[in-house]
């Protein structure tokens, strides 16, 4: 049977000094670049303004997470886990424990879903709001908007510190459940937060969604089809908005999420625009989310009574978890070989992932918006170089 | 469709393929498909386009690295011990040969059914450690697999742009396998300085040495 193969990066235009070839710049843009988010390179080659060929250069945060976790015990690398995609410890922590509660058949009591659910959204509210300051910053608007987002952002923090001890290094989920309750008034907090917020996208969605700017910027500007999206592994709000209907909340139905009504909003266009706008939609399904789980939570135990902390050697096996985590599909996949360290313990990172389309979406642009449309992708690179 | 529909539709579309059925006794119960390395790249075509399989996604790719075993089984063997038929234990040692494995988990965003762990295994560690790249089946696996042939070090032929991609193009093993000693400093570099004293070494043992 022949297979059709898919056509991977557009056919590179012979770059040896020659015919009308003399103009072409070839320019670094990172790994200090203000615009990578992080220690992230590109080899950009340019003609004139427009990108003819783009190489991205990984490695320079590489730490073998996945090594060091190795030779830890089970337990030993959940505060590991805070650091690969450190804007959201809690969802990377939630990833973890679902594996490895996958891996050993261990049960979670209804209340840590709840919190899990809890905080995990509030995680995803923190990071869309996050990156949309980031992405503006990018384009070119310093400071206003990025600064509205952080104040939000500073709100759940203190939330978080109130919860688990750390704004940003939670270390909150155990195997069966979640480290420490809810302290006294903790809920009232975030209620009053979580009603403040849409205030707060409504403020933001009248400065920017209408701005002729940034409609300028982002519209038609790095454009995912739908099929190169499936087949390169998007996920995440990535490839929703190019119209691909995958958000693990709703395809697993991991934790509780049956339970709870939402929608999930899909992009038409897959440019930058829709990708900036399906992070709008998403915070206000987030919210829904939240005041569901925030009326409903039951009382009860916080973590399975049968977990065993110490000595926890799970049967020789394997197992891949995953969850919708705000950049993506993070999955982990785990071998037992009943000893008390993982045998295999792999991350499957949603930004590196993303990251495979990059050229694609690049080529053809000019080099002002290769930094849109990196900020779009959302990528963070203690996650991409793990 | 369940592994074992895959797995006959997949005998059916596929001639002469060798394909089995993995079991994982964990309580994920996961089990997973084992293809053999001449028709990897056909089994992943057929399993994303056939109709009932419709893999279309591939969300994870990654190595497993399972060193040489050595078993030891104790085994009765009898024995004329002075004269007089006894039964002894032996030790009898097998070795098991090590492999490369490297795991696809393939989901399908039509059917919304998986996640199906695919798995490929090299011959061996050493030299044999050639599979087919299913970049061209799914271009999500194109970071990933340069992050095997980077960290585990398969060969995967076919991969558009088989180059290191978290360390630097200019280092040597291949840290994540099970058996990779860290060097004891990662930084050093022979400066000239060195240069000078291996000089100064040699000159002396050609004046004879002192």
């Amino acid at each position: 049977m022949s297979t059709s193969t898919y056509p991977l990066s557009p056919s590179l235009p012979e770059l040896a000094p020659g015919a009308g070839q003399e103009q072409l710049l070839e320019i670094s843009m990172g790994p200090q670049h203000p615009s990578t988010h992080g220690v992230f390179r590109m080899n950009v080659m340019l003609d004139g303004e427009r990108v003819v060929r783009l190489k991205p250069v990984f490695g320079y945060l590489h730490r073998n997470h996945e090594k060091i976790a190795e030779s830890e015990t089970y337990l030993g690398s959940m505060p590991y886990t805070d650091r690969l995609d450190y804007l959201c410890s809690l969802t990377n922590n939630w990833g973890y424990a679902l594996a490895v509660e996958k891996l050993a058949g261990i049960q979670v009591p209804e209340r840590a879903e709840y919190l899990r659910i809890i905080t995990g959204e509030l995680t995803r509210l923190l990071n869309h709001s996050c990156l949309l300051g980031f992405l503006l910053q990018d384009m070119g608007s310093s400071g206003t908007p990025l600064m509205y987002a952080f104040r939000e952002r500073e709100k759940i923090l203190d939330l978080f510190e109130a919860l688990t001890g750390a704004r940003m290094m939670c270390n909150y989920m155990r195997f069966g459940g979640c480290r420490a309750d809810m302290p006294a008034g903790w809920l009232d907090q975030a209620k009053q937060v979580v009603a403040g917020y849409p205030r707060f996208l409504d403020e933001y969605e009248k400065l920017l969604v209408s701005n002729e700017i940034l409609m300028e910027r982002t519209q038609g500007i790095g454009v995912l089809s739908k099929e190169l999206a499936v087949n390169a592994g998007m996920s995440g709000p990535m490839a929703r908005a190019s119209g691909v209907n995958y958000d693990i909340r709703k395809v697993d139905r991991y934790g509780l999420y049956e339970r709870f009504s939402f929608r999930v909003p899909l992009g038409a266009h897959g440019d930058v625009y829709d990708r900036y706008m399906i992070r709008f939609l998403e915070m206000r399904e987030s919210l829904t989310i939240l005041n569901q789980a925030m009326r409903d939570i039951p009382g009860g135990p916080i973590v399975d009574p049968k977990m065993k902390i110490r000595g926890f050697r799970p049967k020789p096996g394997e197992a891949y978890g995953r969850i919708e985590s705000p950049k993506g599909e993070l999955g982990f996949y785990l071998i037992s070989d009943g000893s008390p360290n993982p045998y295999r313990y792999r991350v499957r990172p949603p930004s590196l992932i993303n990251l495979t389309v990059l050229e694609d979406l690049c080529l053809g642009q000019n080099v002002a918006d290769v930094v849109a449309i990196l900020g779009s992708v959302d990528i963070v690179l203690g996650e991409v170089d793990r | 469709m369940n592994l074992e529909s895959i797995k006959s539709a997949v005998e059916e579309g596929v001639p002469g393929c060798r394909i089995e059925i993995v079991e994982n006794s964990s309580p994920s119960a996961q089990h997973s498909l084992l293809v053999d390395t001449g028709h990897g790249f056909a089994i992943a075509g057929f399993l994303r386009d056939a109709a009932g399989c419709r893999f279309d996604f591939c969300s994870n790719v990654t190595g497993v690295d399972w060193p040489p075993k050595e078993l030891s089984t104790k085994i009765k063997v009898k024995k004329l011990i002075d004269g007089v038929e006894r039964e002894v234990d032996e030790l009898r040692k097998t070795l098991i040969p090590g492999y490369l494995e490297v795991v696809y988990h393939l989901y399908s965003q039509e059917l919304k059914q998986g996640p199906l762990p695919l798995r490929l295994r090299t011959a061996d560690r050493d030299a044999a450690v050639h599979l087919p790249s299913l970049t061209p089946v799914w271009r999500s696996a194109e970071f990933q697999e340069r992050e095997v042939f980077d960290l585990f070090g398969v060969i995967f032929d076919g991969h558009p742009d088989l180059r290191r991609i978290l360390m630097w193009d200019g280092f040597i093993d291949h840290p994540m396998r099970r058996d990779y000693v860290e060097p004891d400093d990662y930084e050093y570099e022979p400066t000239a300085h060195d240069e000078v004293l291996q000089r100064a070494r040699q000159h002396m043992a050609e004046a004879g040495g002192r």
